[in-house]
């Protein structure tokens, strides 16, 4: 039984497909390689995963039982975190607060019920130091580097002990350094039996992380093997239509 | 071993986000007691208790209503309508309590109003996506409407049977502190707690520093955004009842122009007009700010038709503050 199962999802709005058809499994500790020209359906699949809107057509199964998510906080509810392109952070809010945004620990007794803050820097400060950052707590993300905004956003997925991880381009918006350390991190969810999609535009990052590579193009799916039998110039001539399928 | 902060771009982390705000918040407490030692010196009339007393009552009515008006403006709106909000639950109590009905009656029913005015402003802009200025605007107009249709423009100073309590309430003091002054102090705390320690609070702040974000990570959005309208509509009400207690009559002219000091004081206390930035401790000294200004211009008796060119030019000064301050998220 597969983790996350779609079964013949498709998506228009109004008269634009943006998806047809897409059948999709994931095993848990998976690492898959979500590839394709912009517009290409990639955004429109990770949304539906996500829960930010149904699909037109088709199911969805997390362990082989059907869901139906109308908000991110549906999906959330079955373990499916998303680390956002834009990263989804409050500029104004320390690092804590928004790796704990949505769901603050809190002390005392309904009504008087208040935010833990004490327990909010403590745990932000442990998975920091997991995943190697030097990012601290109490500091506002609006004076962060790209890196540390990433280690804000990836902080939150380990603390919702999420199964399955959506990264929408996690190494768009960093340096060639800290985007080994990304790699290792999403090795490190793998090696939890965290299944992890990775969208990117970065071949290396792909082949170099990734179990299995899917290539979308024009709404379909067109390719969905494993790394270790393709290779970066097949993918490429997927994505762009030279190799019509694989 | 590198790590993610290991960067060139790293950026200065030293400076919080509670320094950053207690500086603005500091400098206005500053600026509050530097006016009113040089109004002691300067002035034989300031540093009086009768003065002090006034003074301090005045501010709490405008706080009052601040308090709320800084929830609002954290989400990154705006609710122009408090003005008429004070006025249609002014009257209201007192329509209430002029047919006889006693006093918790009057005040159930002005609540219950101010409540309305904020819950229709707040499902127009939460849940219809509507402008909060152009929904406020229109409220502002409406609600200054409906006191009038309610009152048949009349002035109300017959409170009933419950009249004395109702003048006690907003009129008297305690301690030597009038009655308004002391619900400010209560209100005052109840926002503290609700902005740092709640998650509600904590909510309002991730709406006005990102929706879309708030939104993406489960904050329920749109019950946030209605509830800080209600919120600001029901501290209106508030100070509804305590300013008609203490003028002891109503006109339909309660409280207009009030949404502009209201405004003020929060701008003044360090609330961002681009949401995401306030507190509660900043508006109240805000609003005591402004009002020792205000006074001092009677005490030095300069005309009174100054007052307004001080009031708005402060909320130009604040918002001018906040942009040399190194806010600059607009851009």
């Amino acid at each position: 039984m597969s983790l996350l199962e779609l079964n013949g999802v498709s998506k228009h709005f109004g008269a634009i497909r943006a998806l047809t058809d897409v059948t999709l499994h994931m095993e848990p500790g998976e690492v898959l390689g979500l590839m394709g020209d912009n517009g290409a359906g990639k955004s429109t699949l990770v949304k539906i995963i996500a829960g930010n809107f149904p699909p037109s057509h088709g199911e969805l199964r997390i362990n082989g039982e059907e869901v139906h998510f109308h908000k991110p906080i549906d999906a959330r509810a079955k373990g499916i975190e998303v680390v956002y392109q834009d990263l989804a952070l409050c500029d104004n809010l320390t690092a804590a607060a928004n790796v704990f945004l949505g769901r603050e620990p809190r002390f005392g007794v309904w009504p008087f019920r208040f935010l833990d803050h004490k327990e909010m820097y403590r745990r932000s400060a442990t998975l920091f130091k997991e995943l190697k950052s030097e990012t601290r707590p109490r500091d506002l993300v609006r004076q962060m580097s790209g890196g540390q905004r990433q280690a804000v956003a990836i902080a939150r997925t380990r603390l919702a002990e999420a199964r399955l991880v959506l990264m929408d381009e996690p190494t768009a918006a960093i340096s060639v350094r800290q985007v080994a350390e990304v790699l290792d991190l999403i090795r490190r969810l793998s090696d939890q039996g965290i299944a992890v999609i990775l969208i990117s535009h970065r071949m290396p990052d792909v082949f170099t992380v990734a179990d299995r590579v899917v290539v979308m193009r024009r709404g379909s799916k067109v390719a969905d093997k494993p790394t270790a039998n393709s290779s970066p110039e097949e993918v490429t001539g997927l994505i762009t239509g030279a190799i019509e399928a694989a | 071993m590198t790590t993610l902060s290991d960067e060139p771009q790293d950026p200065q982390t030293h400076t919080r986000w509670s320094a950053i705000v207690s500086n603005h918040v500091f400098w206005v407490v500053i600026a509050t007691v530097v006016a009113c030692v040089l109004l002691s010196i300067v002035t034989s009339t300031f540093a009086t208790s009768q003065n002090l007393f006034n003074v301090t009552r005045n501010f709490a009515f405008v706080a009052l209503v601040a308090l709320g008006m800084t929830a609002v403006i954290i989400t990154g709106g705006i609710d122009l309508s408090v003005g008429s909000t004070i006025g249609i639950s002014g009257i209201v109590l007192a329509v209430v309590m002029n047919a006889g009905w006693p006093l918790w009656a009057g005040i159930g029913m002005a609540l219950l109003t101010a409540g309305l005015v904020g819950l229709v402003n707040g499902i127009l802009i939460a849940y219809l996506d509507m402008q909060p200025f152009v929904v406020t605007l229109g409220m502002l107009s409406v609600a200054r409407s409906l006191a009038m249709v309610i009152s048949n423009n009349r002035t109300i100073f017959d409170f009933g049977p419950g009249g004395n309590s109702l003048l006690a309430l907003g009129g008297g003091s305690f301690l030597g502190v009038a009655n308004p002054v002391w619900f400010l102090l209560v209100f005052a705390v109840i926002f503290f707690v609700a902005f740092v320690w709640s998650r509600w609070g904590r909510y309002v702040y991730a709406v006005g520093g990102n929706r879309q974000a708030a939104n993406l990570t489960g904050v329920p959005v749109r019950a946030i955004t209605c509830s800080v309208y209600v919120i600001c509509g029901l501290m209106a009400g508030v100070a509804a009842i305590l300013e008609v207690g203490w003028l002891g009559a109503v006109t339909t002219g309660l409280g207009t122009g009030d949404e502009l000091r209201v405004i003020a004081a929060s701008v003044v206390g360090g609330t961002n007009l681009m949401g995401g930035i306030g507190g509660a401790f900043g508006t109240v000294v805000g609003a005591a700010l402004i009002e020792v200004i205000r006074n001092s211009l009677i005490l030095l008796g300069v005309n009174s038709f100054w007052q307004g060119t001080f009031v708005g030019s402060f909320i130009i000064l604040a918002v001018l503050f906040n942009r040399l301050g190194g806010d600059r998220r607009g851009e």
